[in-house]
């Protein structure tokens, strides 16, 4: 996983509650490869953002001049349910978004974000409302999600607290591979694995 | 004496392997792929790693899969076929217990699990399949994971979790006739909103759950994360004793008995404590329909399209109002991980006494076993005489991806568990109700309150 400590970029406002995963990458693009040629990221809001043939809507939020350099977005509340597609979450990071803001998450997605270097950062529902209108009435507007000092700072703005879990703030930091390091603990799992099978044995396989 | 745990409590504590702060490492007991869990398979290949416990693993292909034939050369396209058949090749090559598409076993990751005793009650369950929390319904703790989690679960058998908080939604009372589990879902959805169960667990209680049988439980936990629940779960007792028992994968005679002193012990005890709580009357629960674009726009099917929502009303083409009876519909989808199980099959069946469908009707059963036994109990030519369409087993059009979509702006009654905005193909505008009302909407050509007939 790639690390991170800050990242600063334009921030876009998208105001919908239960934004569900199918929008951010519709089903049928799930079957593309990771690499190679073709790239999640062309499919971000594939649907909200073309019309039937293609061809961009203006109207649509990450197509407006204004936000097209957004690699930030401050969504609404239970931002990422539904389905547990993890391409949605490389929708965002193809399209070079490190960070989404919400008062809330999908849990499914929230999880699948910081397994893929994504900081899905929590803030109350009033200060994401205020955010939003903010970049609405200054678009352009930077912001900067700092895991570091767990601070979100807007330009000219206020700056928030965010917490995020501390044990993922690590591996994020500095880019632990969560895989190499649960195999690390392998003598552990075994131990428990054991006790585990002699003690429920109908669990065993 | 340590203090009163719920279920849920129950199950995680005794699978914590270590934690570090805040996060577990919890141990895994039992994980399922499907045909788009392609990814995990690639990122363990390109790490040089094995499945660490290929025989607590499993495999069957169900989102890509033709309907109207058992062969991935029946696919709907060589990309579409490709997705079957690498499926195919990695649970080949890796040794999980596979049910391909030629197997009668094959089916619906969530049909498949309780049916072939994958599922026990007292388990950690997992799938890349936000519907695994359908698996809670035996009294496992199950939720979906993404692919990267697939992958950490392949290599290890476990998975690092933030512990959830709990909740009790309990419904009390007697369901009115026409009323089946999946109103009552919908009616939990509604109340509590998409999002009202984010960061939980929910354990179902109450005398109204307690009478389901587990196909209905099936229905209740499987839309829990319509709600935005991590899992939800209920508590085993002898209805799901008597369902696991005999299971191919459950444990047979004398081990069967041990496992079940200590399943009875699972349920929550008395004076448990939850974070949040909540009742329904079970009696003042009506048949449901969606109007909107999210499952918490339920409402009883003799109310009105309300002025909500203008997005929602607008890619749905209503107009506040109108009365939900009034909606024409131009296609039916009965199936679905929701609703694809035997019970709801006879329940679609015995709306029809011998009437015709007046638009396109699509029936797939959620098993290869489902088919079997609707087919041993002749539901195959009440479907057929219909002029319903009777399919092999998959997902279908819950989420279309096998090539089985809705055209733009088709209005479908659907028992599938999402009406999102393009779930059911570009356009498609999805109504979610019960497998009676989705087989009596389709002989009326509308949505109908099937009280008056039931
Ligand atoms: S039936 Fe639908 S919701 Fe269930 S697993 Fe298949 S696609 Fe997902």
């Amino acid at each position: 996983m790639e690390k991170f400590v800050a990242f600063t970029a334009v921030a876009a406002p998208y105001e919908p509650e239960n934004v569900d995963t199918d929008q951010i990458l519709p089903a049928r693009f799930l079957k593309m490869p990771r690499g190679g040629g073709r790239h999640y990221g062309d499919f971000l809001f594939n649907d909200l953002r073309r019309g039937d043939d293609g061809a961009e809507r203006p109207e649509f939020v990450l197509n407006r001049p204004e936000f097209r350099a957004a690699r930030i977005l401050v969504g609404n509340a239970n931002f990422g349910c539904g389905s547990s597609r993890e391409g949605a979450v490389y929708a965002f990071l193809d399209a070079g978004f490190r960070s989404v803001v919400a008062p809330s998450f999908g849990d499914i997605f929230f999880n699948n974000c910081l397994k893929n270097g994504i900081v899905p950062v929590r803030l109350d529902a009033a200060s994401c409302a205020a955010l939003r209108a903010r970049l609405v009435a200054r678009p352009g507007t930077e912001i900067a999600v700092d895991l570091e000092a767990l601070e979100l700072r807007v330009a000219d703005g206020p700056t928030h607290r965010f917490e995020v879990d501390s044990f993922f703030r690590e591996m994020l930091l500095k880019g632990v591979d969560e895989v190499g390091l649960t195999i690390g603990l392998l003598a552990e799992i075994e131990g428990f694995e054991r006790r585990h099978h002699a003690a429920n044995a109908w669990a065993a396989r | 004496m340590s203090s009163p745990r719920t279920l849920f409590d129950k199950i995680w504590d005794s699978h914590v392997v270590l934690s570090r702060g805040a996060q577990s490492l919890l141990y895994i007991d039992r994980h399922i792929v499907h045909d788009g869990s392609f990814h995990a398979f690639n990122m363990l290949r390109a790490r040089g790693l094995a499945v660490r416990r290929p025989a607590q693993n499993f495999g069957t292909p169900d989102h890509y899969v033709p309907t109207h034939g058992r062969s991935p050369a029946d696919a709907a396209t060589p990309e579409i076929r490709g997705m079957i058949e690498t499926l195919e090749r990695n649970l080949a090559e890796t040794g999980i217990q596979r049910y391909p598409l030629d197997d009668i076993r094959q089916g619906i990751v969530h049909v498949v699990g309780p049916e072939q005793g994958i599922t026990l009650p007292g388990l950690t369950l997992v799938c890349g399949d936000s519907h695994t929390s359908s698996h809670g319904a035996l009294g496992a703790f199950a939720f979906g994971i993404g692919q990267s989690e697939n992958l950490h679960v392949l290599a290890t058998q476990t998975l690092w979790q933030t512990r959830p908080r709990t909740m009790r939604i309990a419904v009390e009372g007697r369901l009115a006739a026409g009323v089946s589990p999946k109103d009552v879902v919908l009616a939990i959805v509604a109340h509590i909103g998409a999002g009202g169960a984010v960061g939980h667990v929910v354990e179902f209680a109450g005398s109204a759950i307690r009478a389901m049988s587990v196909e209905g439980r099936l229905t209740v936990c499987n839309m829990s994360i319509e709600a935005g629940a991590r899992a939800g779960l209920i508590a085993p007792d002898d209805t799901t004793f008597a369902y696991v028992a005999g299971r191919p994968l459950a444990p047979q005679g004398e081990a069967f008995d041990r496992a079940l002193a200590q399943w009875r012990g699972l349920p929550s005890d008395p004076g448990a404590a939850f974070d949040r709580e909540t009742t329904l009357d079970a009696a003042a629960i009506a048949p449901m329909v969606t109007w909107g674009t999210s499952p918490e726009d339920a409402l009883p099917i003799d109310a009105v399209v309300p002025d909500a929502k203008p997005q929602a009303l607008a890619y749905m083409g209503l107009v506040p109002g109108t009365r939900l009876t009034d909606i024409a519909i131009d296609r039916v989808f009965i199936g679905s991980c929701t609703n694809s199980r035997i019970e709801d099959l006879r329940a679609a069946a015995a709306m029809l006494r011998g009437r015709k469908a007046r638009v396109p009707t699509l029936v797939v059963p959620g098993s290869g076993l489902v088919k079997a036994q609707a087919e041993a109990e002749g539901l195959d030519k009440l479907f057929l005489a219909a002029g319903f369409e009777w399919r092999h087993a998959g997902c279908s059009m819950c989420v279309g991806i096998n090539g089985e979509t809705g055209r733009p702006l088709e209005r479908i009654a659907s028992t599938s568990n999402r009406n999102f905005e393009g779930r059911q193909g570009k356009g498609v505008r999805t109504h979610l109700l019960s497998p009676a009302m989705a087989a009596a909407a389709a002989v009326e050509g509308r949505l109908v309150d099937i009280r008056g007939i039931a």
